[in-house]
């Protein structure tokens, strides 16, 4: 067993990451900063608390956990969260989005950033590299868990419920995935563009474990994921409806969509900055 | 007619393949297969049989199947993923691109059934622009095999080789020329019959053609020089350059449309290497339909004759 978390260390943790989202995006005026501040908690609790991870990286990623993000388009949260756990120079997160840089717009293997597996930005794919990653590990005898993250909006694409198929149907219960459920896409409410009604029994329905989690409670996320870890092993993959407010943390930000895929100005970055301390240092 | 090479037996291309996944996974434990409901199709019964636990069975949903291969590299594994020619490639470019090309995944993309040979079925399944969707893609290996003995050398070589390859063959049954001992070389081209008159660079179904077309050629009196292009990409520039500056002009020959194929990346080197005179054997921007594999090749102008008539045409032009 870890150690009890230090939820008031990873909440400055998660407040600096926010910072950090918030600054990438604004150098660069491009990038997602809504869905990246929902799940800042979701990151920090899994690189800082749950994630058993070895030092430094390989491709491999034998005998530790694994993480993959199939909503590539958040990638400044996890960028911040890579960086803060020391997978490469936090400096470089200036870089972000620029030319000639690792950190792309969208998540990439191909300019070798630690910590990226594979590119993702396309959306619907990550679950069945997950799956795949998973089953590996089961044939390699390692016991490590493989973790994924997908958007509520992304559960739109006919290939997540390919996987949600294959997963059950060949216990793959080493997996643990969570959707982002914010109920925000581009074009508006998930709700309204394409409901996705009652996505816990969906995926009851399609034989996994479900749970849910407020992911904007640094513990719930804490709990919610340890009792995920719990349910695995148990032949049955594990669903985490995790609900989240997108802008969570800026308060101008939060309750709508509008911040998708938009850059806060000179004057939205400083009236944002100032709700959110600096812990650590920024970049 | 008397072809320099001569064949005992005809075989299909796919069986060459299953019986070079099963020599492979013998060879490396790594190797791993994947089946999207065409397992007796891709003839990869005897790999499951023999591998049960490396063998994953995914059902009609190929879009998975290319995602959970590429997880599998992550952690060392090799998986052949297998199912038609049609469904490893347009149905799946873009879980192709992202997950296994851009990502750079050790993914070997098993395809049969490819071009107009798929027969009866007709033209939702004959897919005649695969090698040049697969050929466009950074990172990707493309090799088209000609017979039994060379797709099963191909599957060995490929599970050796790291990266992504995409590996297309076919279901009907072909002669068997190439030695069961060659060893296959990716990216290198296999100089079949010396000439000097015209270079016929074939790849696939179309190399036995060729060597056919090159003894009705002899008789004519013109001295063909035959090439197989086993692998598309990355394409022996070299020894294209090589034939054609002692033979002067070139005929290409593939099951595959003219936009995209071999004939398109042959003309491309000719053109900005060494400007010379080319015609094209194959699918002419049209999709095919039912029919039996030799009327189906007959009318779309992909047999022995179109390539006599190819070379004939292309001297005249020198």
């Amino acid at each position: 067993m870890k150690n009890q978390p230090n939820i008031d260390e990873l909440q400055k943790l998660a407040s600096q990451i926010r910072r950090d989202i918030l600054r990438m995006v604004h150098n660069v005026q491009s990038g997602h900063p809504g869905g990246s501040l929902g799940c800042t908690d979701y990151f920090t609790a899994l690189y800082f608390h749950v994630l058993d991870l070895k030092p430094g990286f390989d491709m491999d990623g034998t005998n530790e956990d694994l993480f993959f993000l199939s909503n590539g388009h958040i990638s400044p949260v996890w960028y911040s969260t890579l960086a803060r756990k020391g997978y490469f120079d936090t400096k470089e997160l200036g870089t972000f989005r620029k030319i000639n840089s690792r950190l792309q717009g969208h998540p990439t293997t191909e300019e070798g950033l630690p910590g990226i597996r594979i590119a993702s930005g396309s959306l619907g794919q990550g679950l069945s590299v997950a799956i795949g990653a998973a089953q590996t590990k089961k044939l390699n005898g390692d016991k490590h868990r493989v973790f994924v993250l997908m958007g509520d909006g992304e559960q739109q694409e006919g290939q997540i419920w390919e996987a949600a198929m294959y997963a059950a149907h060949n216990k793959v219960d080493n997996l643990i995935a969570t959707i982002d459920c914010n109920d925000q896409q581009i074009d508006g409410r998930v709700s309204q563009i394409m409901g996705l009604e009652d996505l816990g029994k969906k995926w009851e329905a399609f034989g996994w474990s479900v749970i849910t989690c407020n992911g904007n409670n640094m513990e719930d996320v804490i709990r919610q994921l340890e009792y995920a870890k719990s349910l695995s092993g148990k032949g049955k993959p594990v669903m985490m409806l995790m609900q989240t407010e997108m802008g969570s943390g800026v308060d101008f930000m939060e309750g709508t969509h509008k911040w998708h895929g938009v850059a806060p100005d000179d004057e939205e970055l400083e009236k944002a900055l100032a709700q959110l301390e600096e812990t650590l240092g920024d970049y | 007619m008397s072809t320099k090479f001569t064949y005992s037996e005809k075989k299909d291309t796919r069986s060459g393949f299953g019986a070079g996944l099963v020599e492979a996974a013998r060879k490396n434990d790594k190797v791993v297969g994947l089946c999207a409901d065409l397992t007796g199709s891709l003839k990869m019964g005897d790999f499951k049989k023999e591998f049960p636990d490396r063998f994953f069975q995914v059902g009609i949903a190929e879009a998975n199947m290319m995602g959970i291969a590429a997880g599998m590299t992550i952690g060392g594994k090799i998986p052949f993923t297998g199912t038609f020619a049609n469904f490893s490639t347009g149905r799946v470019y873009d879980q192709i691109r992202q997950s296994i090309a851009y990502s750079d995944k050790n993914v070997k993309i098993c395809a049969s059934h490819a071009g107009l040979t798929l027969g009866e079925d007709g033209a939702t399944h004959q897919i005649l622009e695969d090698i040049g969707m697969m050929k466009m893609l950074p990172h990707m290996t493309v090799i088209n095999p000609c017979d039994y003995n060379q797709t099963k050398a191909a599957t060995m070589a490929i599970a050796e080789y790291e990266g992504p390859v995409y590996l297309r063959f076919g279901r009907p049954k072909v002669p068997v020329f190439t030695p069961a001992d060659q060893k296959f070389e990716i990216g290198k081209a296999l100089h079949l019959i010396e000439g000097s008159d015209v270079s016929i660079f074939a790849t696939g179904h179309l190399v036995w053609h060729a060597i056919e077309a090159e003894a009705i050629l002899q008789e004519k009196g013109i001295n063909a020089e035959v090439i197989n292009i086993h692998t598309i990409k990355p394409l022996d520039v070299e020894a294209i350059l090589k034939s054609v500056q002692k033979t002067g002009c070139a005929v290409s020959a593939e099951e595959h449309q003219l936009n995209g194929g071999l004939g398109d990346s042959i003309a491309q080197v000719l053109s900005l290497k060494l400007p010379s005179p080319l015609e094209m054997v194959g699918v002419n921007d049209s999709f095919g339909e039912s029919g039996t594999p030799e009327e189906l090749m007959e009318k779309y102008g992909l047999n022995t004759q179109s390539i006599v008539d190819a070379a004939l045409k292309v001297v005249e032009r020198k």
